[in-house]
């Protein structure tokens, strides 16, 4: 279906260099430059480090793509990117890339919300979102639950973690259990050989009186830390697939089960579930098995997808275009705490004038 | 020939066109927290303004700094980008040097010393025999650790704006960093065949980042 839009997308973030090219829901070209490597010796993203490597990564990461994708940057469609929410100094990087070869090759600049880019994605896998979507968005940076009755427009926030996000507890308790920065892998991998229900570590936020939606994974945390420590104190050996096991049941319980009840309170019969920790192979086996006993139907994308990547700025850019939304102008702002709700960035209008930016680019390279 | 330069690395958000003899058109807007919002307005005014296209651009110059880095970025990667798209060189120059070469235009002729606003009690700076002679490695230091001499020099730049017990003999002009002075500098050595510093930043300093401490306990020991 070569009439469907052809989108680059462009996400910096936090630590990937990422640049995707979709034609409709077709997935090109997903090219990635990671710099958490440089970030492991520190246990966590150092934001100059990771703006430092966007610069350096971002023209041949965009080159690559378009090789990838075997299309020629003057056959795109239009040219998405992360306008936030994300490390300030890291998303400007892509946030101005983006411009420059939006405005140099005279195509439309749609300064998309990551959180929202996150959900979309799934369109490359699974194919139209369903709507209303229900999404359980968890990572380093988020965990949310979301419903979205049109992902270009219409993104709702039904709770959030009020707290440490999900993928972040995954990296403390890794820290201390010694296993390494990032944490989610580790964690994943030490849990096969554990037993999940050998310790009962709490749930959040899930008694009676709680907020439905909301998460909370800061006590989980700490009590994973005090009985770790008192089994040190005593001088006894820390089982370290058990507490794994344990500690990432206790997270995936509290995720599946408050997504279930949001999917059963709003009627909606699919529950998507994307971010770094939709990785996670218990999250993901858990989900499935919930999502089957209560007849919703579960739509996770590929790890590679879940995690951070230029394809589903590309994915959210396309259907952007598909539908005709409003594209931005070239004074779009990097906003750092962009809020779910500000799925795109349109221009900004001065009183009326607008600048005129856009009229003068369409005619700058290609007529 | 037609040069597109641009520098990010001061609070000004300056773009220019230069035909490799004169200025075509220039726009400085002084605003150090817009660089990513005001840049690519600014480079379409000023081809609008000279009544130019991006096609028509042979090269792209932009400064490399030193300068704080979050606005540095932006005008790097927009050079690096335009580079790409219209299969152009991109030829970096010290942000430093622009301001030098300005100072020049603007009258200053003999030994002068350059500084900018590093932030943090420091500037960045360097010392120069005349506009397009600069005889240091740029450098970033408070400005009372700078050699007595250079202090002495005459001085032009923010960073000398804003230590007046430090730089007896400061120069207004340039005020800010001018894109049409960086494109005549970069005109002037083209015609030299001089080279160019890659479209790299000048950091100048190592990243913030603290190796955090080991684990910290939340048990009281
Ligand atoms: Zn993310």
């Amino acid at each position: 279906m070569a009439d469907e839009p052809l989108v680059l997308g462009i996400e910096t973030s936090c630590d990937e260099t990422g640049v995707g090219i979709v034609r409709g829901h077709t997935l090109l070209a997903d090219a990635v430059a990671s710099s958490v490597d440089e970030h492991a010796r520190y246990g966590g993203v150092v934001p100059e480090v990771a703006s430092r490597a966007h610069l350096e990564a971002m023209v041949p990461t965009i080159q690559r793509a378009l090789k990838q994708a075997g299309v020629a940057a003057s056959d795109l469609d239009g040219i998405a990117v992360t306008a936030g929410p994300g490390l300030a100094g890291a998303l400007l990087v892509g946030v101005a890339a983006a411009k420059a070869y939006a405005y140099a090759l005279g195509k439309p600049l749609y300064g998309v919300n990551h959180l929202a880019s996150h959900i979309c994605v799934d369109q490359l896998e699974h194919g139209a979102l369903p709507e209303p979507t229900m999404a359980l968005l968890v990572s380093g940076g988020h965990s949310s639950l979301l419903l979205a009755p049109d992902i270009t427009s219409d993104v709702r926030p039904l709770g959030s973690t009020i707290d440490d996000a999900a993928g972040e507890a995954f990296d403390k308790v890794a820290r201390v259990l010694g296993l390494g920065f990032p944490g989610g892998p580790a964690i994943d991998r030490y849990a096969r050989d554990g037993d999940p229900a050998a310790i009962a570590f709490p749930r959040g936020l899930t008694g009676g009186r709680d907020p439905l939606y909301d998460f909370s994974f800061s006590g989980l945390k700490t009590a994973v830390a005090r009985w770790v420590e008192a089994r040190r104190r005593d001088g006894q050996d820390v089982p370290v697939a058990d507490v794994a096991a344990s500690f990432q049941e206790a997270v995936v319980d509290v995720l599946t089960r408050k997504a279930l009840r949001a999917c059963r309170d709003n009627g909606v019969d699919h529950l998507m579930i994307g971010g770094g920790v939709a990785a996670n192979s218990r999250l993901r086996a858990l989900a499935m098995e919930r999502c089957e006993n209560a007849g919703v139907r579960l739509r996770v994308p590929r790890p590679g997808l879940c995690t951070d990547n230029g394809a589903m700025v590309a994915a959210l850019g396309a259907e952007m275009v598909a539908r005709g939304r409003a594209a931005s102008t070239f004074d779009l702002p990097a906003d750092s705490s962009l809020p779910v709700t500000e799925v795109s960035v349109p221009g900004h209008t001065h009183g009326g004038t607008h600048t005129h930016t856009h009229e003068v680019s369409e005619g700058n390279l290609y007529g | 020939m037609l040069l597109l330069a641009f520098d990010t690395a001061t609070p000004a958000v300056t773009a220019a066109l230069h035909d490799g003899e004169r200025v075509l058109a220039e726009s400085t807007v002084v605003d150090a927290r817009r660089h990513g919002e005001l840049l690519v307005p600014a480079v379409d005014r000023v081809l609008g303004a000279a009544g130019r296209a991006l096609a028509d651009v042979t090269g792209v110059v932009v400064g490399v700094g030193p300068g704080p880095y979050t606005g540095l970025r932006v005008g790097l990667v927009t050079a690096t980008a335009f580079g790409d798209v219209l299969g152009v060189p991109v030829h970096g120059l010290c942000t430093l040097d622009g301001l030098a070469w300005a100072a020049g235009e603007a009258g200053l002729h003999g030994p002068f010393t350059v500084a900018t606003d590093a932030r943090r009690k420091e500037v960045y700076w360097a010392r120069y025999d005349g506009p397009g002679a600069r005889v240091t490695e740029p450098a970033v230091d408070r400005p009372a650790d700078l050699p007595g001499d250079v202090r002495a020099l005459p001085a032009v730049g923010a960073g000398a704006a804003l230590y007046p017990e430090h730089f007896p003999d400061r120069r207004p002009d340039p005020a800010h960093q001018s894109a049409g002075a960086l494109a005549a500098l970069a005109a002037h050595r083209l015609a030299a065949g001089q080279a160019f510093l890659p479209p790299l930043p000048l950091y100048l300093r190592r990243p913030d980042a603290q190796v955090p401490a080991g684990y910290k306990a939340v048990l009281p020991t």
